[in-house]
Parts: C-alpha cells; structure tokens; sequence
C-alpha cells in the first residue's frame, strides 16, 4: 500500500512539473501542450473510436508478427544449440542479424512488398526472429551437463530429453527471450507504421506519424502515452506471472 | 489405507534381485592441456549381488570415471563392463547414479524429481507412480516436504531426495559419486545411518566413491584403493565388523587407520 502510495505520488509531481513548466511559457504551447490538452485529445480519441481502432489494428499486427517470430525462433534455436552445422550457419546469421536496429529492414521491406500489410509483418518478425534464435540457443547451451546425464540414467531420451529436461531447464533464459523479443516486436512495429503509410488500417504509429505532419503536439504526446502503457501492461499482465513463477521455483533473487 | 487394485504397487515395490557386476580391464584415457592421462588403466573388479563397495583415492584418481563408465554414461577405451553377465552399452535405470553435485531438476518440486523415473517406466498407473513415490520419499524421511521446492531444502535434505530419486525405480544397482562430500559432518553422521538401514531394506549393490577413509570404511562391505596416473586398484580391504555400524566406534577407526596408513604408502594424502 506505501509502495503503491509513493508512485502515486511520483507520477503526481511529474504531471505537476509538466503542467508547471507549460504555465511558465518557456516553451511555445505548440512544443509543448499542457496535460490537459493532451487528456482532452486521449478523451476525444477514446469516444470517437479512432484510439481503439488504431489500438487493435496495431495489437493485431504485432500479435502476429511476435508469434510468428516465437514459432520460427524458437525451434531456430533449439537447432543451432544441437548441431554444429546449424550453429555455425543460422546461429551465426542470426547473431549478425540481431544487431541490426530493426527500422534498418524498412526501405527492403518497402522495396519488396510495397505498401502493405506484409511490408510491416516482414519488419516486425525481422525484428523479432533473430533475438529469439539467440534467446533459445542461449538458454540450451547454459543447462547444466549434469542434468542431461541424470535424466540419461533415469531412461530419458530423445524428445522426453528435450521436452522434459532441455526445455524447462532453459525457461528462464526462454522467458527472457520471448521477453526481449516482445520489446523488440513493439519497436520494429512502431518504426514500421511510422515509415509505412498504407490504406489498409491506420495504427499507433501512423497516428503518432500524421500527429507530426499536422504538428499536434498533443496527438504526439498522447500516442507516445498510449505506447509506453501499453508496454507496461504487457509487461505486468503477460510476463510478470511467468518471471514469478520462475524466481520461486528456482529460488532466484526475488526482485 | 490406499485404495487400488491389489498387485501393481506391492509389485513395483517388491525387492528386485540386485546386480552382479564384473568388470573386466577397463581402460579410459584424456587429453589434457599436459598430454594424455590415463585414469583407468586395465581395471578388473568384481562386486557381489547386493554388495557395498567403496572406492577411495585422491581426487582425479579416475573413480569417477570407473563410475561413470559402470553408469553407461562414458565408453571405455578398452575392456568392459557386465552387469549380470551382460554388457554395459548405455545409461539405464538398472543402475541409478547419485552425483555429487546437486542435479535434482529445479523446474520440479520434490515430488516431481522422485517421479520423474517412474515416469519413465512403463507398465504403471498414475496412481501407482504416485503410491511409489510417496514410499520413497517416507523412506527417506522426506514426506513432509513433498511439495517444497528444491531451493528450499537443506544440503542433507537435497541429497535425500536425490536418493530417493534413484531408488524410485527399483534399480538393481546404485552408483554414489562422493553423495555427502559437500554436507556437514553432523548430516553426513545422520546419513551413514540412514543410508545402512535403506541399503538392509533395500538391498541394492551399491559401488561408492569417496576420498573420506573413515564414510568408507563405516560403509563398505570392501574397501578398494585406488591410485592415480595410471588409475589402478592397489589395495584392497574387507570390512568385517557388524551393522550398523557407528562412524565413531574404536573398531572403525582402527580399520580406518590401517587403510589411510596404506594410503599414505601410495602417496596420497587422504582427507577425514
């Protein structure tokens, strides 16, 4: 409840600071709107069913590209960890890849695919893929021989070994991936639907590109808001429970 | 007090014969940073249905390796191994091994890691699996705490549970690769007891390895020296005192004695 109390309290003097800092004119209202101005545009938003619209098409379009990225990464890396041909090949392209920021893949995407749905779904997996290959590959290279050889003795082979031993003994490595590869999914999104204009559905990004176009400050303002709990919540309502869980099972430090 | 079909469980229970174990001019050699080693070279040794028998030597003396290479988990260069006149090509829940380092499965609560070789078992019900495991887990003292995680147990009370692991599916023969060496001397003091009383209700052929003169011959039926660069048995002594036997009695301590004495021949100096 303190703790609770305290951010409460944080968040409140920032607002304040923000507020403060509007009525003293420093900065001409057109750079930066007041909070008000900026609720008062959310409000709007929420009522004429643009923000919610916008909110769906992007989750739908990230949703996708995230889960896409999960199902190819994922066994990517399960493979570059077992054989040598793989880790030598895809694990190298994939440590090559990960390093390249994801608006990077935009202008192919766009040259490629054109304006489209699948311009944006290539950059986010793009963005995804890769952190996911490495996550997994990662996490299987660190389970502890021992565990391997006690389920050998016990009778535990091939996908008994890998679905009951490999796997779970990797997961905390796998959440963190699935973890990072979900905050870069969101990040090549964003740059993907501020650079790619398309008719087919107009997400958080392209409201946050045309808030720019028609220099409203307090449309800018209050997609990026909209961004960053939208993080949150996915952090807190998504992998919080699974981090949880972890940290009590393995008895790592509980932060 | 369990309601199930009479038959499964008590059979599962039953003792199984434990295993002879012959093995014949086992060779293994490493490359290391400084060459070749050869930790075991053409070691024979005979172990008994249900007998206990201890390996001691300095560390890197190759009874792990001799271990490992009974367990089925490394080949050896030469020679092999037979477990009840057959050969050893592979790990197998025959012979269960109890390591030295912890390698109970985090992912799993107690139970969980006492399940999980019955769960490879064929032939047994859900309701068996579960029947079993619980008798283990009481055998070895732990029945409280079947629902506790692993982090949340004491040295003594993880290597308990390891043992429990191992025994769950009935193995003819159990490996232990020095199981209390990490533990304090008053746990170790509790386990020697516990481990003689579940060796006499279990009946298993146990091979145990220790660098701790007086846990072997508290232990072991036969004590075997081994010495290192090459990895030979030089040595080796009968145990003739009766069970249980108590780590501080003067009759242990004077087997005890002699058997570090010969140790020190060897020129190594043995810790405990």
């Amino acid at each position: 409840m303190k703790r609770f109390f305290l951010a409460t309290v944080f968040f409140a003097v920032l607002l304040l600071l923000w507020d403060a800092a509007f009525r003293a004119r420093i900065w001409s209202p057109v750079l930066l709107p007041s909070p008000w101005q900026v609720a008062s545009y959310l409000k709007n938003a929420a009522v004429d069913g643009t923000l919610f619209k916008a909110t769906v098409i992007t989750m739908r379009r990230l949703l996708i590209g995230y889960f896409i990225g999960l199902f190819v990464g994922l066994p990517l890396g399960l493979l570059t960890a077992r054989w040598k041909l793989f880790g030598d090949t895809i694990g190298t392209m994939a440590l090559g890849l990960q390093t390249l920021p994801s608006v990077c893949w935009v202008p192919l995407a766009l040259l490629w695919f054109g304006q489209t749905e699948a311009a944006m779904l290539f950059v986010v997996v793009m963005g995804t893929l890769w952190s996911v290959v490495i996550a997994a590959e990662t996490g299987v290279r660190n389970v502890p021989p021992i565990y391997r050889r006690a389920a050998l003795t016990m009778g535990s082979k091939r996908l008994h070994m890998w679905f009951k031993v490999i796997l779970p003994a990797a997961l905390p490595f796998i959440v963190s991936g699935m973890k990072q590869g979900w905050a870069f999914a969101w990040r090549s999104l964003m740059a993907a639907e501020i650079f790619v204009t398309i008719l087919t559905g107009f997400g958080l990004g392209q409201l946050l590109h045309y808030g720019r176009e028609l220099s409203a400050m307090d449309q800018v303002i209050a997609i990026m808001l909209v961004i960053v709990v939208i993080g949150l919540l996915a952090d807190k309502i998504f992998f919080s429970p699974i981090e949880k869980f972890l940290h009590r099972r393995w008895g790592t430090s509980q932060a | 007090m369990f309601r199930h079909k009479p038959g499964s469980v008590t059979e599962e229970l039953q003792l199984v014969p434990p295993s002879k174990l012959a093995i014949e001019e086992v060779s293994k050699s490493f490359q290391s940073a400084s060459g070749t080693v050869l930790a075991l070279d053409r070691v024979s040794l005979n172990v008994a249905e249900g007998e206990f028998v201890c390996l001691v030597g300095a560390s890197g003396c190759g009874k792990t390796t001799m271990l490992n290479i009974i367990a089925g988990l490394e080949k050896p260069d030469s020679g092999r191994v037979l477990a009840n006149g057959k050969p050893v090509t592979s790990p197998g829940r025959e012979r269960l091994v109890m390591f030295q380092e912890p390698a109970l499965f985090p992912w799993l609560n107690v139970f969980g890691n006492v399940l999980f070789g019955l769960n490879l078992k064929p032939n047994l019900s859900k309701k068996d699996r579960h029947d079993v495991a619980k008798y283990y887990l009481e055998l070895v003292g732990l029945s409280r705490f079947e629902r506790a995680n692993i982090h949340e147990l004491s040295g003594g009370m993880k290597q308990r549970v390891s043992l429990a692991r191992a025994l769950a599916p009935n193995p003819r023969v159990l490996l232990m690769d020095e199981p209390f060496a990490a533990l304090d001397a008053l746990t170790r003091e509790q386990l020697y007891g516990d481990i003689q009383e579940i060796w006499k209700a279990r009946r298993k052929t146990i091979v145990f390895v220790t660098h701790n003169v007086r846990e072997a011959a508290c232990l072991g039926d036969r004590v075997l020296l081994f010495s290192p660069h090459p990895g030979r048995i030089q040595e080796e002594f009968a145990v003739e005192l009766p069970r249980p036997r108590d780590i501080n009695s003067v009759d242990l301590a004077a087997y005890a004695t002699r058997i570090t004495k010969a140790l020190k021949s060897l020129g190594q100096i043995a810790a405990g």
